[in-house]
């Protein structure tokens, strides 16, 4: 149980604002107008303030943390939680403002996709660059070239001069370079954001492989909850630069939403039938088997629907839809409550009811979708009362398809049933 | 991930970390085992500095003797002809030639210095590597440069000794590397404590390519130190660069103004500039990140 990296009270402060102005006339003449009282020329409008001693900000506070050698750890957060912090310190390009951070091997971090990549180099002369930069002796570049140029899928470019190469090879040139490095400890920062499926899972396998087989620790940053879940073990959820979970990666992304989700998804309507509408939806949430809102569903559980609605006077041919479109906003079911009772099509008394519908546990893939409910009378092409769409979110914590290292991208993530014949 | 709190008493291991790091560091910390480890690093920059220069021109490499034979035609026609500034007896050509070879080589390591951080920003701030094995490259880029045109003013130099000129050469000159090993580092030294400024100030980069044309002409490249008025030799003496340049002058033509005691003051000057620029770089390479 070996300790690759620990860090003990790790914190790193910002100054916020414009530090100078990068001109030092500027400078002066700021100064200057200080002390004598004037305007400052150069001060932002709305700012009335100049690089301002007070205005300090926290990327990372107190974290305490250890990572055993061998671990494929995530982390995981919000824009801003201090992910990218953490990496830029871990791969020394910053340093702490306070603690320290322990670090057993050598470290390698693939910050960005091809750092150092010079255009007018061949793609051959890059590699020997990109891991000189990295670390990696020329000898051992050497040795593993082979492998880097036949994982990079490239063979026939490798000697063009790498500004002729699309962004899809250079991207593969570039993580083939970093993937073979000798290196004890491997941190990725969201550098599969670019890249096709094909490529994106040979990336993973291959950073599998070396967790596996020769013991590297990987830390992957990532915003893919498909990818951490796949690839790392355990994770870590951080949150305004502080720890807030850390654990099993499944754990860890629950919380992740539910932390995310801390708002419902849910409508209510503000005014009570205004227009004295036959029909009007007060209220329609997701929730979840017990009932309680949520912004969020897992996979393997059914997506239920809440739909509290008044109805004022009788009314005929009345629907009430539920409606869900997938994020590019394609109507994906549109299904009535007519469809199981269709005796409400005779006639719907006044009164408050609530429907409950569900859709199948999974049925829909992961991923972000809308939902929106409606009533009204289709024949007469008349709209009673309709929803806004809300968004909710699928979650992918372990389906049978994420056991499979992948992620697809449909929309519908059903499992059918193969038989063989 | 079983732990959430760091027990130091029941899990530390016996101090074999490979890295610690902290918020302090010291003044001058700078790990030379690890600049030697990064070595295939520095050939590395120095190919791709070389290379990136004449792939796709016509000329190619020719440009490195080009461009110094264009300055010394244009200093023998200004200096030499129209000023008729005289050069110690010494053929026109070698004496400009060889003085613009040596300032150059100052200059550019200078300049090179002064900008490592500014013009490798979006390096520096993806990936770590040792810093200084940028100036450290571009020291012997900028070699390979001066050592072409040293190899052409050997060209003209044995013409001229061939043909009876007035060059005695001294045993001195099997001392001539260290004379560009002494401008290397007057110049990266140098640079270097410019570069603590000029990254946060961008308009003091004018002033530095402005500050070095002006240095030229304070220092004998273009005249020898021979020509100057007695009152205004102190203050020469006291630029770090002028000894160097007298002494290659001494030791190629046998004619040149230096003396022990110079020598060794410009010496200490640049040991001094070295040791400062060291420590001045350091600092600004721990900060410049969240700066700039």
């Amino acid at each position: 149980m070996a300790i690759a990296i620990r860090a003990e009270h790790l914190s790193k402060e910002y100054r916020l604002g414009t530090i100078n102005h990068g001109m030092l006339y500027k400078d002066i003449q700021t100064w200057l107008a200080r002390k004598t009282g004037k305007q400052d020329p150069h001060a932002q409008l709305g700012a009335d303030h100049f690089a301002d001693q007070k205005d300090r900000f926290w990327a990372l506070k107190d974290l305490n943390f250890e990572v055993e050698q061998g671990d494929r750890v995530g982390i995981i957060g919000r824009n801003g939680a201090g992910k990218s912090t953490l990496l830029k310190i871990l791969s020394r390009i910053t340093a702490p403002t306070e603690g320290n951070v322990r670090i057993k091997g050598r470290v390698v971090s693939l910050l960005e996709v091809g750092t150092g990549f010079h255009p007018e180099l061949t793609g051959r002369e890059n590699i020997y660059l990109n891991g000189a930069i990295l670390g990696m002796k020329k000898q051992a570049v050497a040795s593993k070239l082979e492998e880097i140029v036949a994982f990079s899928e490239i063979e026939q470019f490798i000697d063009t001069p790498v500004k002729r190469y699309s962004s899809g090879m250079y991207v593969r040139l570039a993580f083939s370079v970093a993937a073979h490095l000798d290196a004890d400890i491997l941190l990725a920062d969201e550098v599969l954001a670019v890249g096709d499926a094909a490529f994106q899972k040979k990336c993973l396998g291959k950073m599998e492989d070396v967790s596996a087989s020769e013991g590297r620790t990987v830390i992957f940053v990532s915003h893919q909850m498909n990818f951490i879940n796949q690839l790392c073990r355990n994770s870590i959820l951080l949150s305004s630069g502080e720890i807030s979970e850390r654990g099993s990666t499944s754990k860890v992304i629950q919380r992740y939403f539910a932390r995310s989700a801390r708002e419902v998804a849910s409508y209510v309507a503000d005014v009570d039938n205004a227009q004295g509408a036959d029909i009007s939806i007060r209220r329609m949430t997701l929730v979840d088997s017990a009932g309680d809102p949520k912004a969020s569903v897992e996979m393997k559980e059914p997506c239920i629907f809440e739909i509290d609605y008044d109805v004022r006077r009788n009314t005929r041919d009345a629907f009430i839809a539920l409606h869900v479109f997938s994020g590019d906003q394609t109507l994906l079911i549109d299904s009535c409550d007519i469809d199981c009772h269709p005796d409400l099509l005779a006639s719907r008394g006044p009164g408050t009811y609530r429907f409950r519908v569900g859709l199948p546990a999974q049925l829909l893939n992961a991923g972000r979708f809308y939902f929106e409910g409606w009533a009204g009378v289709p024949q007469r092409n008349l709209t009673f009362s309709k929803t806004p769409r809300v968004p909710f979110e699928v979650v992918d914590t372990g389906s049978s398809i994420s056991q499979f290292n992948q992620s697809r991208e449909c929309v519908l993530g059903l499992k059918l049933d193969w038989q063989n014949d | 991930m079983q732990v959430t709190e760091i027990d130091d008493s029941t899990r530390d291991e016996p101090g074999d970390w490979t890295m610690v790091l902290k918020p302090k560091r010291g003044w001058l910390d700078i790990d030379l085992r690890e600049i030697y480890r990064y070595r295939d690093l520095v050939w590395m920059f120095v190919n791709r500095d070389f290379v990136t220069v004449y792939k796709q021109t016509v000329l190619g490499p020719l440009w490195f003797i080009l461009n110094p034979l264009f300055t010394t035609v244009m200093y023998t026609f200004v200096f030499g002809q129209l000023a008729k500034i005289p050069t110690d007896g010494v053929p026109q050509t070698l004496f400009y030639y060889g003085g613009s070879m040596l300032w150059g080589y100052f200059s550019t390591c200078l300049i090179n210095a002064s900008d490592v951080f500014s013009a490798n920003s979006t390096l520096f701030s993806k990936v770590y590597f040792p810093r200084l094995t940028v100036p450290i490259s571009k020291v012997f880029s900028n070699l390979i440069s001066a050592g072409i045109q040293f190899a052409t003013l050997v060209v003209f130099y044995l013409i001229y000794v061939l043909t009876g000129a007035h060059v005695r050469p001294t045993w001195w000159v099997l001392l001539f590397p260290l004379i560009f090993l002494q401008l290397a580092a007057l110049g990266t030294g140098f640079g270097m404590i410019i570069s603590a400024l000029t990254t946060k100030y961008r308009d003091l980069r004018q002033l530095v390519a402005f500050g070095i044309s002006l240095w030229m002409y304070a220092t004998p490249i273009v005249y020898p130190l021979s020509q100057v008025p007695a009152k205004y030799k102190l203050i020469m003496e006291l630029n770090p660069v002028t000894a160097p340049i007298e002494a290659f002058r001494a030791m190629f033509y046998g004619v040149g103004d230096t003396s022990p005691a110079a020598l060794a003051g410009s010496v200490i000057a640049t040991v001094i500039i070295v040791f400062l620029g060291l420590i001045l770089f350091n600092h600004n390479e721990r900060t410049f990140v969240d700066v700039v």
